[in-house]
């Protein structure tokens, strides 16, 4: 393939959607009251919308006959290039929201900044999705102040969510090869830069929250060179089946 | 036409008009905004959509629409989904706000007004039953990615506030 960083750097931006989308996507009809079920749902529904974009266009960019669908259904677990924070379970509702703040503070930064990226197609996704992805940081950051700040049980539970997806964090900063190149030429984000940002934002959410802020320094990593945890295979299992029992299915 | 980056020959607006957001079905698709491009080259129509939201089910349905109803007043037509520039609620019409207004769903506040009504809770957004804005938030997210729930505490009707996208 011609443009095999580009491609790369494409997937490692829409799996990190897909596989979230894929984990909210589980609470279709199972939110803990019908408003949250609703918002996790309509979340989903957006980065699987973005999602599409992105395969659109590694689909065109590979230039052979694979399609969006092949790319989004049909790959190894290795060659998913989504950080470890995504694929966490939906432990509790605590989890649930903890993972999508964490998350969505980087989301957000990121996006900023693919906007003023020279590839047209890269910025004009970005500039779709950033609208998108402001309301998912203001449902999110709402939902850990008020359980932070609100119960007894509920702040145990949202501090015990922080402090177990908190070693996740780190990896979305570290860069990949097709990242370093993508850089290089104007196209991609310099993850390594919006560190500090996100940290401060994050920080300062959590102490509204009335939370502690983590202070462990020890990270996990793997996700973005396909090395997965435990969760991934099933969540995989779950996402592929109906192309794998039906090739080809179209709905 | 609402903004300079349309470009619809008029022969084709009374037809394009006719095809109607699937999921808003009093809202005819040029109301809304989403067709960006429609131009006759050869008795076949090039046509440019451009979605509301990255997620929304609606546009391949609104694709297939506009192209039925091409082919009943006699063109071939070419689909081309486009991102840039990104829609806004800015391209409702006018008349579009009305037909929204009038099936039950509050329209899109500017985007100020709305920062206040879906983070600050202000009161703010016209009851669509009653008409007064004694009504607060329910969710942000609504039944479509596009609207937020809302419910007027005077008359307790619960309705859809279309959420502002600039």
């Amino acid at each position: 393939m011609k443009n095999e960083n580009l491609y790369n750097y494409i997937l490692g931006i829409a799996d990190n959607s897909l596989i979230l989308g894929q984990r909210l996507g589980e609470l279709t009809g199972h939110g803990p009251s019908l408003e949250t079920d609703i918002a996790c749902t309509n979340i989903s529904l957006d980065l699987f919308g973005q999602v599409r974009s992105y395969f659109q266009y590694a689909a065109k960019i590979a230039g052979d006959d694979r399609t969006e669908d092949d790319i989004a259904m049909l790959r190894k677990e290795r060659d998913y290039k989504n950080v470890l924070l995504v694929e966490q379970p939906n432990t509790n509702f605590a989890y649930t929201m903890a993972r999508q703040f964490l998350f969505d503070v980087y989301h957000l930064a990121f996006l900023s900044e693919l906007q003023k990226s020279t590839d047209l197609t890269l910025s004009a996704i970005a500039n779709k999705c950033i609208k998108e992805v402001s309301y998912h940081e203001r449902f999110s950051s709402d939902w850990i102040k008020r359980l932070g700040d609100g119960t007894e049980e509920s702040k145990v539970k949202m501090q015990e969510a922080i402090d177990g997806l908190w070693t996740y964090t780190d990896e979305l900063f570290h860069q990949t090869e097709a990242d370093k190149a993508m850089v290089a030429e104007g196209i991609g984000v310099d993850v390594t830069k919006l560190k500090d940002a996100y940290y401060a934002r994050v920080n300062e959410i959590l102490e509204e929250a009335t939370l502690e802020i983590p202070e462990s320094k020890w990270f996990q990593k793997g996700g973005k060179e396909g090395i997965h945890t435990e969760h991934m295979g099933y969540l995989l299992a779950e996402l592929q089946y109906m192309q794998r029992a039906y090739p080809n299915m179209e709905w | 036409m609402t903004t300079e980056e349309q470009n619809i020959d008029e022969i084709l607006i009374p037809i394009l008009e006719k095809v109607s957001d699937p999921e808003i079905p009093v809202l005819s698709i040029m109301d809304m905004g989403v067709v960006r491009s429609a131009v006759i080259k050869n008795n076949s129509v090039n046509v440019k959509i451009t979605p509301t939201y990255s997620g929304c089910p609606a546009m391949d349905v609104i694709g297939d629409d506009i192209k039925l109803a091409l082919k009943q007043a006699g063109y071939e037509s070419k689909i081309e989904l486009i991102l840039h520039p990104a829609w806004t609620t800015d391209w409702i019409t006018p008349r579009g706000r009305k037909a929204l207004e009038d099936y039950g769903i509050a329209a899109p506040l500017d985007a100020e007004a709305d920062k206040d009504v879906l983070l600050n809770g202000k009161r703010i957004v016209k009851c669509t039953n009653c008409g007064s804005t004694n009504t607060r938030l329910v969710s942000q997210f609504g039944s479509t990615a596009c609207k937020a729930q809302f419910q007027c505490d005077d008359c307790q009707e619960p309705f859809d506030y279309f959420k502002c996208l600039k």
